[in-house]
């Protein structure tokens, strides 16, 4: 089983993937795909389950995200190290969808080098590859104390603090 | 110039130690070769024919004379002694040892300066005209708007991992010094009928294998809108940008691929979601960074100033230098002067340690303690005064740097080439050298004009082939080095891509084919104002063509 981050702690995972064809069991938390979760949407929200959605990167989120929004779990997915199709996909949801619920990044890519960049897109969940050091992957996440741009974490950005000074 | 404040520093300071540590990893065996590539890449660290290649930002191209020295320092101590300045303004060095880089790095933040996102899929060092600020035909000075996209660019945690490289290049004058329309973005700053001020916005330009000039997606964008706007274009081509083959990765072929129209209301559809975000600068933002580029204090007699025409009577070399290599400044009584990086017998763009610190001394002592990198591989003097253009002329004779070529034929830019490169196929430092012995005599390239000989070793085009009056580009055949030339190609205003003339031609023939170009031109032209580019689009290729391959028959 791999590693958790979750909100910047080691978190035993309660979501359990399944595939397509595997019945939703009531009362538990389960994974499921993208495909699955728009052919059955009505039976898999009264299923009594936590249903989190993995969503591939190439899919427009712009278009489905007054439901997904409401969803515990979306899982992103880096197929690659060097694939950020992701991090778009992360911005859009937290900043133009308002998500807030669990934002799970996976894949090949969920590494101590990526990982705050990850955070700063609004990923609050890491699924971290099975290599990975999860200490120095919690370090990493404070790799730059400050940043150029807003994004979706809590870094106050250099434009702002330099605004505040000479207000 | 910008100075960093605490904020710059620490962030460039966080970088060296992130990557001291990914260096580490790498050298234990805890990181792989596969996944410490990207990274050192955002570090400017290759891999290459010989030995790694570290590429310095130099934003913009611009440098103080306490970082000219910084350079020269890494140069003696973790080099050979020299340095190569880059067609993007940028420096390189080719010889440093991958376990020195973090201590280079340590280095240059010591003096505001580092070597982040000069390679890798992301955003690159920002480009822009060698004489901002100082240009006689610009509308203002675009370097405030480059440091606020650098910063914006830097670190963008969303666009750190994109299909392709991405580089942006800044102009706003009426001839443009900066090749934007060879850029991914490219930005004019300009004003509209109302008199404010703004960007056109041009897109999908580029060189390399499939060579493209940008097109216009937005006619005028307003001043406070310029990151808004970038962030949509470059979030369109993070989603939608091809990743399945690295020669179809660049933005030019998603443009391509869906129709600039539909690019076009792709991107100002995203643009209207965040247009109006914290993406939005505050005219107090535009404020702050303008006051970093203020201009220097000018004499306000330098134009009374009598030397200066008694040297250029009594003095022809220096008379035939100042023709040449100097611009015209807006300031009467200044000049801007080219220092030549193309002296005979040195690779174009080549600079050693000592004349690196004389340059940064010369600057001191005549143009306020900065020193330009120009997109020709040349340096710029911004602002010197007219009775120091004499001392200071001798003082590059004697560097070597007054080889009064800018702008002619010797003024080749070159990439590496096989020299170096591991990608190249073919030779390039060689060929402009051997073009560079045949047509030295000075008299020759006055006759000849404004000219560019553009010449890369391989597609990649980092030499700027397609855009060059003259392009010429390496080609392997069953492993020898070929060359196939182009013709009418220009980066500036009137951009276009030069002309194929036909078959390659080889190593041994290359050289007389330049002659044969030159000659042609010197015989078809209208008359000795006419320039090589504006002969070529008058007269078509046929007479090129013509004798071009009329010797090589005869040849064989």
């Amino acid at each position: 089983m791999s590693t958790l981050i979750y909100k910047g702690q080691l978190e035993a995972d309660p979501y359990v993937e399944l595939d397509d064809a595997t019945a939703v069991e009531f009362g538990g938390h389960f994974i499921v795909s993208m495909a699955r979760w728009r052919k059955d949407y009505s039976p898999l929200s009264i299923s009594g389950s936590r249903i989190g959605v993995r969503i591939p990167n190439t899919v427009e989120l712009a278009r489905d995200w007054m439901i997904l929004a409401r969803l515990p779990l979306i899982v992103l997915e880096f197929p690659s190290f060097a694939d950020g199709r992701a991090y778009s996909q992360a911005r859009t949801l937290i900043e133009r969808c308002g998500y807030e619920g669990e934002l799970r990044a996976t894949g090949a890519a969920v590494v101590e080098d990526q990982i705050q960049f990850m955070l700063r897109c609004g990923f609050n969940s890491f699924e971290l590859r099975a290599d990975q050091d999860p200490e120095a992957c919690l370090q990493a996440m404070n790799t730059f104390s400050l940043a150029y741009q807003r994004a979706a974490d809590t870094i106050e950005p250099v434009f702002a603090r330099r605004r505040a000074r000479s207000a | 110039m910008y100075q960093y404040d605490e904020f710059d520093q620490t962030l460039i300071d966080e970088r060296v130690t992130q990557f001291r540590d990914q260096t580490a990893r790498f050298l234990a065996g805890t990181l792989s070769e596969d996944e410490f590539k990207p990274l050192r890449l955002r570090n400017g660290l290759y891999v290459q024919r010989f030995a790694p290649m570290l590429r310095i930002s130099i934003p913009y191209g611009l440098l103080a004379s306490k970082q000219v020295r910084m350079l020269a320092h890494i140069a003696r101590t973790y080099d050979k002694g020299y340095g190569h300045f880059t067609t993007r303004q940028n420096m390189q060095f080719n010889w440093p040892a991958i376990a020195d880089v973090p201590d280079i790095l340590a280095d240059l933040a010591s003096v505001q300066m580092h070597a982040i996102q000069t390679s890798g899929n992301c955003i690159r060092n920002l480009t822009s005209d060698h004489l901002a600020g100082v240009a006689k035909d610009e509308l203002v000075d675009p370097r405030p708007y480059c440091e606020i996209a650098r910063q914006w660019a830097t670190f963008h945690p969303e666009f750190n991992w994109l299909p392709r490289k991405f580089k942006l290049a800044f102009s706003s004058s009426t001839s443009d010094r900066a090749a934007t329309r060879v850029h991914d973005i490219g930005v004019h700053i300009v004003r509209n009928a109302a008199g404010e001020l703004g960007y056109t916005i041009f897109v999908g330009g580029g060189l390399g294998r499939t060579p493209i000039i940008g097109v216009q997606i937005r006619e005028f964008l307003p001043e406070v809108d310029l990151l808004s706007y970038c962030e949509a274009i470059l979030r369109i081509y993070n989603r939608l940008g091809r990743r399945d083959n690295i020669y179809k990765a660049r933005i030019k072929i998603l443009v391509k691929e869906t129709g600039v129209e539909t690019f076009r209301q792709m991107v100002e559809h995203e643009w209207q979601q965040i247009k109006d975000s914290y993406l939005k600068l505050l005219p107090e933002d535009l404020a702050r960074m303008k006051g970093h580029f203020l201009e220097p204090a000018y004499a306000p007699d330098a134009d009374q100033d009598a030397s200066y025409a008694a040297h250029l009577a009594s003095d022809s070399a220096f008379a035939a230098w100042t023709r040449r290599n100097l611009k015209e400044h807006r300031v009467p009584g200044y000049s801007a002067v080219f220092a030549s990086l193309k002296a005979k017998g040195v690779a174009p763009g080549d600079i050693s340690a000592e004349q690196l610190d004389a340059v940064a001394n010369l600057a001191d002592q005549y143009s306020f303690g900065e020193i330009r990198a120009t997109h020709n591989q040349n340096l710029v003097f911004a602002d010197v005064a007219q009775k120091d253009l004499y001392p200071l002329w001798q003082a590059l004779r004697e560097q070597g740097l007054a080889t009064p070529n800018i702008g002619l034929l010797t003024d080749v830019i070159c990439c590496p080439g096989l020299d170096f490169c591991s990608l190249s196929n073919a030779s390039s430092i060689a060929v402009a050298e051997e073009i560079f012995e045949r047509f030295e005599s000075l008299d020759d390239q006055h006759d000849i004009g404004e000219i560019k000989l553009n010449m890369s070793g391989c597609m990649n085009g980092c030499g700027h082939h397609s855009v060059g009056h003259i392009g010429i580009l390496g080609v392997d055949k069953k492993g020898e080095e070929w060359y196939q030339i182009t013709l009418g190609g220009s980066s500036e205003n009137d951009a276009s891509l030069g002309d194929r003339t036909g078959p390659s031609v080889s190593r041994a023939d290359i050289a007389d084919a330049v002659q044969n170009l030159i000659e042609t031109y010197l015989g078809v032209r209208s008359s000795e104002d006419e320039s090589f580019l504006a002969c070529y689009r008058r007269v078509g290729m046929k007479p090129f063509k013509t004798r071009l391959y009329a010797e090589a028959e005869a040849a064989a």
